[in-house]
């Protein structure tokens, strides 16, 4: 672990790789890695800038948007006043580009690159080129969908659930969304496999299933899920996608009258099926979101508490089960369908079950908190905000679990806080936490401290001021879509006032995110070394490597690992923590 | 640094890389076309007047034979490099090749006559259904087709150089090949026979 690790590793034999093989087309998961993040981050500021445009119609509607109101163009906003349509396909590609470009790019497609070959001592993932074709199928099916929003009629605006028939007779956006679908889903697929496959066969000598970090658990998990749960996203795409195209009628029932005129269907579809096929997809994607941010939350908690994760086989039995769960309870997103209530209650009975593994996990994380002499940086603030956050996003999610209380929440605005709390303060701050975690190993330098913590700060105080009140205009039975947000019902008049609160904390969570791009940049750059163990820690992908790991293969020699992932503050040991490359001590 | 596997199978687990991901790639193949059967029987037993055209059975039993025949021939090819036999692998990887030409040839003449019959993917869910699948399986033969003619064309120098990774990935091919072959299986009874 000497400080050249890094510097004479040009000196052996590789040949130098000319620029767009190492930085564009690279098949170095490292390279790949920060491709993904890089790409990801981008969308993620995106897909917040359309929620501020949101914001801003919610708050004051019927005003001309200050400023950039002028450049949106006379089809979606005629004098910078915004159109109901405009705002339907705001509302759809917010949540599409947050999910699928921005939030699981970045948790499976940058740390699990990254991270997980580093972690389990292997050189590469182990399938580099499709590694490649992965980030660039994803960057494909990214454009697909930022080009529809200068498609005829706009980019696609039924909702991120596309539900059918509205999304078969929506203008042409619609039929890029599911093409730009479909090269995610490949994307994801290609990703998700290698991972995998570079799990099972590529852990490094001693690297036994419970020496494994919670992280590679994690990503194990969500890797399975994204494998089986995608496809018949897939399919349902391809078959939404015929009903647009070749005219079939797999959801689109008989007789639909639209505008005072039948549709041209052969009819006999099935509107259900699509919601179905959807949710099957989209409950174990909640769980995508979230496993891989408990992944994180762990590896930060048990660095900055120098003590080993508490319930460690319990964490990881109850993240499998969790998996498992995923694919049986999808349908609690359908109770006000006319389903029936016999599946309503097969349904709701398998929600309060799989609550169960991730009230374990989250207890299991805070417990591992007690006793231990705390080092407050920012990635632990932010891991230490994850779990009340996630605490609160969990809990909120029991009422819309059960088919009785769901029927007066469903698609309110109580909805929508209930879920941002488990993906914006939950897995958005758990990869605030990975970033700044990961950075010091990934660049060699460390990020501001006092910039992070007002990053933290800021932040904390106000994602609570958005999404808080949301419950509380929910409860009075505002409803998620309104593009007036409410000022049409006199039922939303007494919790009206919560609009304009939760529109100016927006404003200001974007302010607060100049922070994290100043010390982002400024740090790639200007921060202090790190050296190669930057925390202290004891995992392989710190412990191990160099700050930034070597081009070729990570490591000079695979390690062998010797002990589990979290032995810290042992008794007898010298060091606040042991290297799982430490051997056993004799006798 | 090499990366670990890519040939010879890892001790505890006992599969090379590619071999565990052709499987997770069926797994998601699975869950595609589950997705798309479990449609159709929903689509299917959902509505009081669905329709079931007539299709032309011998046309599809001829298609079955072709099919299960591949995959016979494709074990055979993958058998001759095992046997260090590559003059065999050329013969049924040929053959194979030839047979799946042969099924869509017939798959196209079905088609053909679907289409003079006015039958077309917009007249009711069951030619939906009967196109969409038989489409999607259409492109994974299509898919397979290209592989196999890059495993006998240019990729076929790889057995000079590294003649177990070829071997290998003939064999992740012929996985692969027996999947398609497995789709069918459940496809003509269910939207031929039933």
């Amino acid at each position: 672990m000497d400080d050249h690790g890094h510097a004479d590793h040009g000196h052996d034999e590789h040949h130098e790789e000319g620029f767009i093989r190492k930085y564009i087309f690279s098949v170095d998961h490292k390279v790949i890695g920060i491709q993904y993040g890089l790409t990801a981050l981008c969308f993620l500021m995106f897909g917040f800038c359309l929620m501020i445009l949101m914001r801003w119609q919610l708050a004051s509607p019927g005003a001309p948007i200050p400023l950039i109101g002028g450049w949106l163009g006379d089809a979606n906003a005629p004098g910078g006043i915004m159109l109901p349509e405009f705002y339907n396909q705001l509302g759809a590609m917010h949540g599409t580009i947050m999910v699928f470009l921005a939030v699981v790019p970045m948790i499976v497609g940058a740390f699990g690159n990254y991270v997980v070959p580093l972690q389990i001592g292997a050189p590469d993932m182990a399938f580099p080129k499709l590694n490649m074709m992965s980030y660039w199928v994803y960057f494909v099916g990214g454009i697909v969908m930022l080009a529809s929003f200068f498609m005829p009629g706009g980019a696609a605006n039924s909702g991120w659930t596309s539900y059918a028939p509205l999304s078969i007779i929506a203008t042409s956006g619609q039929t890029a969304w599911l093409i730009g679908m479909i090269f995610l889903i490949t994307s994801s697929l290609l990703g998700s496999m290698n991972i995998i496959v570079t799990i099972f066969q590529l852990r490094a000598p001693g690297m036994t299933w419970m020496r494994l970090p919670y992280f590679i658990w994690a990503q194990l998990v969500t890797s399975f899920l994204l494998v089986l749960a995608f496809p018949p996203l897939e399919a349902a795409g391809v078959m939404q996608l015929m009903d647009r195209v070749a005219g079939t009628s797999f959801f689109m029932p008989s007789g639909l009258y639209v505008s005072g005129e039948i549709l041209e269907y052969a009819g006999g579809g099935s509107v259900l099926l699509w919601q179905h096929l959807f949710w099957f997809l989209a409950h174990p994607e909640v769980y995508v979101l979230i496993l891989p941010a408990f992944g994180i939350v762990a590896e930060v908690i048990a660095n900055n508490t120098r003590k080993p994760l508490w319930g460690y086989k319990a964490l990881v039995y109850s993240g499998i089960f969790l998996g498992f769960m995923s694919f049986v309870v999808w349908a609690h997103h359908m109770f006000m369908t006319g389903m029936g209530t016999v599946i309503s209650a097969f349904f709701q009975t398998t929600t309060m079950i799989i609550s169960i593994p991730s009230v374990v996990i989250l207890t299991a994380l805070l417990i591992s908190l007690w006793g231990g002499s705390i080092r407050f940086n920012t990635p632990m603030l932010f891991a230490l905000a994850f779990l009340p956050m996630f605490g609160i996003g969990g809990l909120t999610g029991l009422p819309l679990g059960l088919a009785p209380t769901d029927i007066h929440l469903h698609d309110t605005y109580y909805v929508i806080g209930h879920f941002h709390y488990v993906v914006a303060p939950g897995t958005i701050f758990g990869i605030f936490a990975g970033i700044y975690y990961w950075f010091p190993k990934i660049t060699g330098r460390r990020m501001s401290e006092a910039l992070g913590k007002a990053h933290f700060f800021s932040s904390l105080i106000f994602i609570n001021g958005i999404f808080f009140p949301m419950f509380l205009t929910g409860l009075a039975g505002v409803s998620r879509r309104l593009y007036d947000g409410g000022a049409q019902y006199s039922h939303a008049a007494p919790v009206m006032h919560w609009n304009s609160f939760m529109s100016y904390a927006a404003f200001g969570l974007l302010a607060a995110q100049l922070f994290f791009i100043v010390n982002f940049v400024w740090s790639i750059f200007r921060g202090k070394e790190a050296g190669d163990n930057p925390w202290d820690a004891t995992t392989l992908d710190m412990c191990a490597t160099t700050s930034p790991p070597m081009g070729h293969g990570n490591f000079k020699v695979i390690p062998t690992v010797h002990r589990g992932p979290y032995d810290y503050s042992a008794p007898g040991a010298e060091d606040s923590f042991l290297p799982q490359t430490a051997p056993k001590q004799e006798g | 640094m090499e990366i670990p596997y890519t040939v010879e199978p890892r001790p505890d687990t006992g599969l090379y890389n590619a071999k565990l991901g052709i499987w997770l790639f069926l797994a998601s193949e699975v869950m595609l076309f589950g997705a798309l059967f479990s449609s159709y029987v929903l689509l299917r037993t959902g509505n009081p007047n669905w329709v079931q055209h007539p299709m032309n059975v011998p046309m599809a039993t001829l298609n079955t034979m072709i099919l299960i025949s591949s995959s016979v021939t494709v074990i055979l090819a993958w058998a001759g490099l095992r046997m260090k036999n590559f003059a065999q692998f050329r013969k049924y990887g040929i053959l194979t090749l030839l047979l799946s030409f042969g099924f869509m040839v017939v798959k196209g003449i079905e088609y053909n006559a679907e289409f003079e019959l006015g039958l077309f993917p917009w007249t009711d869910n069951y030619m939906a259904v009967y196109f969409t699948m038989t489409g999607l399986h259409g492109l994974h033969v299509i898919g397979g087709i290209v592989v196999l003619g890059y495993l006998l064309g240019p990729g076929a120098k790889m057995w000079k150089t590294k003649p177990e990774q070829f071997t290998n990935r003939v064999e992740t091919f012929g996985l692969y090949w027996h999947f398609v072959d497995l789709v069918w299986i459940f496809l003509f009874p269910s939207l031929y026979l039933l």
